[in-house]
């Protein structure tokens, strides 16, 4: 019995090409409509540069370009979603968000191995709701949290 | 909660003595038959003493006071001061200095003491053993007064009384209507410090706080002033009835005497009181007050988002070009410039608070190494922005050890080449303009021009032919660069792997610049150039292409339009004459790789910078104008950016970068 109150995660379900994504509703700062970016010259390309989010200087990354697919233009769908992990807050462009929804923790199965045949470690699990297969994400990892770390701990 | 009030002020008043204790003792070493100086040592140790003992301090209060025993007996001619006599007591000035820590951090500041104050009392006996017998032999008598004294206060006012000072029992009415009685003790107690020095309170200063008490309280004073001004001063405080000051005399006090014999009561016209209070606190209160250093963050930052708003108005007046909002947004600008360098100097702390501790640091090392050093400081109360203050401190420890260390040589050394066997480090600051200098000079080695390109050419970092052409500031300058340690042997002081660079690049992330001249035999010079502040800087904002970025206008030397026929060719290098010096041409749009949209036109717009005696011109494609910008970081996840420092909000919301002119300068 006690298994049917167990926790649920809350994330929020975003669009990318015909997939969708979610990350936890714990690390979403804010979900913002598309502004205007400052290009940052010579860093990683999906690095698209830095926005004025309420007197903070926020990097945004674009999803699709660090995620392997192919950029589109930005249309009236594409969205940034800012999020905060150890007090580092960021953006992520994403062509649409969709929900939020409550995700019970006994149904996320590992992500199948053979999809997509490479081996991606920012993959957390894959969730199956009614008819929707919904991916999550492992932030620190899409976003190289632990490479810059380690380029951090070498410099110091 | 009242407490806490005293207990930080306690601490920052320990703070000060334990610094005029340091200080004043560096003094004595040199100067031991200099009385006057064992006088302010005597006098730090004595308040210090007085406040831990009020405090309830009991270790630091029984250290301090065996430590002001032995200064009194040096004061008196009994001992003869020796330099092992003062590292004694240096070590105790440190056993104090870590009691206050462990307070300043929640502890209970206790320590084990009992050794230091044997040694400290074995020093006293050995030339002066009569003294402690006599400071502690009595018992305490309880009196008509209330006030329960012990030894230790005991010895307090037996002490004052021998060298002259008065010691008074004071008793304080408050009125009956009186409203904050924790506030007016408070009150009291502040005129009667500014006085003499409180040695007891009934009820003690807990109990006062929390306004344990009925109307009155007693108070024993030590002082030199005479009675009718403590009654005067303290009758200044409102809401007092009255104050009644009699002599103490510890015997009338041991022998619990008529104690009303010498009583003097003072009751005032109320009216008066109020009248003259008002108008002496006026011209008597404070003329500083402790502002907590988190609450001017927190203007600097709101004051910053005005600035923000305020360029964004700007912006928009210009824009609707409407003449009353214009002129009431320049009105606006006006005051807010005005706000601005008022905010930005209540952030200014004086650099003494960096220098204060290298006195000691270098008493330390010089000992350590065997060496004979002499730390000479100017310039100590030169402002500089906190941030700057919090930064600095460490490369300028690095750089005095490293003087210390390679730099001054040992006196048999110093001896042969003919010089005063103490080495002098000299370490000064100055303004200059909108800038802040620090030299450490010493009188050492100096640099061996020969034995620093060797190394670098050893180590990759320069080539021989590369060597050949350089001049000394350049060759100086390698021996900042990583990687480079010019010490033959390792040593504990300095050259621990971590070298020189660290210094340069944190300097250089504070926005300034460090430069060395040096001459063979003769010694070193380190000149730090710092900015005042680093939170609010002037730019000069330019267009690449669609892209606008900003370049700090402490960089530039001047904008120039250019015909494209003027540009040649070094080495492949574009390069321009410009007032007679060749200076070589960075193209932004290169650099940053700023997707083009424009169509090239037959004129350069060209921004020169320096660092150093070096300069570039940087290509751009147009000047938009000068701005007061706020710096901001580009937060942790976008680190290291090839020649972009940080970043700032524009009037209009966007982010702009600031461009590092120092990475474009090879």
């Amino acid at each position: 019995m006690a298994e049917e109150i167990v926790q649920d995660v809350k994330v929020i379900v975003f669009q990318l090409k015909n997939e969708e994504y979610a990350v936890p509703v714990t690390q979403v700062g804010s979900i913002e409509k598309m502004e205007h970016i400052t290009r940052v010259p010579n860093t990683e390309s999906f690095i698209k540069g830095v926005i004025n989010m309420r007197g903070v200087v926020t990097p945004i990354v674009d999803l699709r370009s660090r995620l392997g697919l192919e950029e589109t233009p930005v249309d009236e769908n594409t969205r940034i979603i800012i999020v905060d992990l150890d007090d580092t807050s960021m953006g992520l462009i994403v062509d649409a968000a969709n929900d939020v929804v409550d995700i019970p923790v006994d149904k996320i199965e590992e992500a199948p191995q053979v999809i997509g045949a490479i081996n991606v470690d920012y993959i957390d699990g894959v969730v199956k709701l009614e008819d929707r297969l919904v991916i999550l994400l492992d932030l620190r990892k899409v976003l190289k949290f632990h490479e810059i770390e380690a380029i951090k701990s070498i410099e110091s | 909660m009242e407490i806490d009030q005293y207990l930080g002020v306690f601490i920052e008043e320990s703070k000060e003595h334990l610094q005029a204790l340091n200080q004043n003792l560096l003094v004595l070493e040199k100067q031991p038959e200099d009385i006057g100086v064992v006088n302010e040592i005597f006098r730090s140790a004595h308040t210090l003493k007085g406040m831990s003992a009020t405090m309830g301090y009991q270790d630091l209060a029984n250290l301090t006071h065996q430590m002001e025993n032995v200064l009194d007996a040096i004061r008196n001619h009994q001992i003869k001061i020796n330099p092992e006599i003062l590292d004694i007591v240096f070590d105790a000035v440190d056993s104090l200095e870590e009691m206050v820590l462990d307070i300043e951090s929640g502890g209970a500041g206790t320590k084990e003491v009992s050794e230091l104050v044997s040694q400290l009392a074995a020093i006293e006996s050995g030339e002066a053993p009569l003294q402690s017998a006599a400071a502690v032999a009595e018992e305490p008598i309880s009196d008509t007064s209330g006030l329960i004294l012990d030894e230790f206060e005991l010895a307090v006012l037996r002490e004052s009384e021998e060298k002259g000072f008065q010691n008074f029992y004071t008793k304080v009415t408050l009125r009956e209507d009186c409203m904050l009685k924790a506030a007016r003790v408070y009150m009291v107690f502040e005129v009667l410090e500014s006085l003499g020095e409180v040695v007891k309170s009934n009820p003690d200063v807990s109990q006062l706080e929390d306004e344990a008490f009925d109307l009155t309280f007693e108070v024993l004073l030590v002082t030199q002033e005479p009675k009718e001004l403590i009654e005067e001063k303290v009758l200044k405080v409102s809401e007092i009835d009255a104050v009644s000051i009699q002599n103490f005399f510890i015997d009338t006090y041991k022998h619990v005497q008529d104690e009303g014999q010498e009583e003097v009561t003072a009751s005032v016209d109320k009216e008066k009181v109020e009248e003259t209070t008002i108008e002496k606190k006026a011209q008597q209160s404070n003329k500083t007050i402790r502002v907590n250093i988190e609450r001017l963050d927190i203007l600097m930052n709101l004051f910053e988002e005005l600035v923000i708003d305020r360029g964004r108005l700007e912006q928009i007046a210009d824009d609707v070009k409407h003449p009353e909002l214009h002129e009431t947004v320049e009105r606006m600008a006006r005051i807010s410039g005005d706000l601005q360098s008022i905010v930005l100097t209540m952030r200014m702390v004086s650099i003494d608070q960096v220098f204060n501790r290298f006195p000691r640091m270098v008493r330390q090392l010089a000992k350590d190494l065997g060496k004979k050093i002499d730390l000479q400081i100017e310039g100590a109360e030169t402002e500089l922005d906190r941030t700057v203050i919090d930064e600095i401190g460490d490369p300028l420890v690095h750089l005095i050890r490293n003087s210390l260390d390679h730099g001054v040589e040992t006196p048999e050394v110093r001896r042969e080449l003919g010089k005063p066997e103490t080495g002098t480090i000299k370490l000064k600051a100055y303004h200059s303009g909108n800038h802040v200098f620090i030299d450490i000079t010493d009188d050492g080695a100096g640099i061996n021009r020969k034995k620093v390109t060797e190394k670098a050419i050893k180590n990759g970092l320069i080539t021989k032919e590369q060597a050949a052409i350089m001049n000394d500031n350049q060759v100086f300058s390698l021996i900042m660069q990583s990687g480079f340690s010019t010490a033959d042997t390792i040593s504990d002081i300095s050259g621990r792997g971590v070298g020189l660079d660290v210094v340069r690049n944190t300097i250089e992330s504070l926005g300034g610049t460090i430069t060395i001249n040096s001459e063979e035999g003769k010694g070193s010079i380190f000149s730090i150039e710092l900015p005042l502040t680093l939170s609010i800087i002037s730019v000069l904002l330019v267009e690449i292409q669609n892209e606008k970025y900003a370049v700090p206008l402490s960089s530039i030397i001047e904008t120039a339009i250019i015909p494209k026929a003027d540009i040649m060719h070094v080495h492949n290098q574009a390069v321009i004459d410009f007032r007679g010096r060749v200076v070589p041409l960075v193209s932004l749009k290169e650099v940053f790789q700023v997707p083009e949209v424009k169509e090239e036109t037959d004129y350069y717009s060209v921004v020169i910078i320096k660092k150093g005696d070096k300069s570039a011109g940087l290509i751009v494609d147009g000047f938009i104008g000068q701005q007061e910008i706020v710096l901001k970081s580009l937060g942790n996840y976008l680190t290291e950016i090839f020649a972009i420092s940080g970043a700032t909000i524009l009037g209009d919301g966007q982010v702009a970068l600031i461009i590092d002119s120092n990475a474009l300068i090879k």
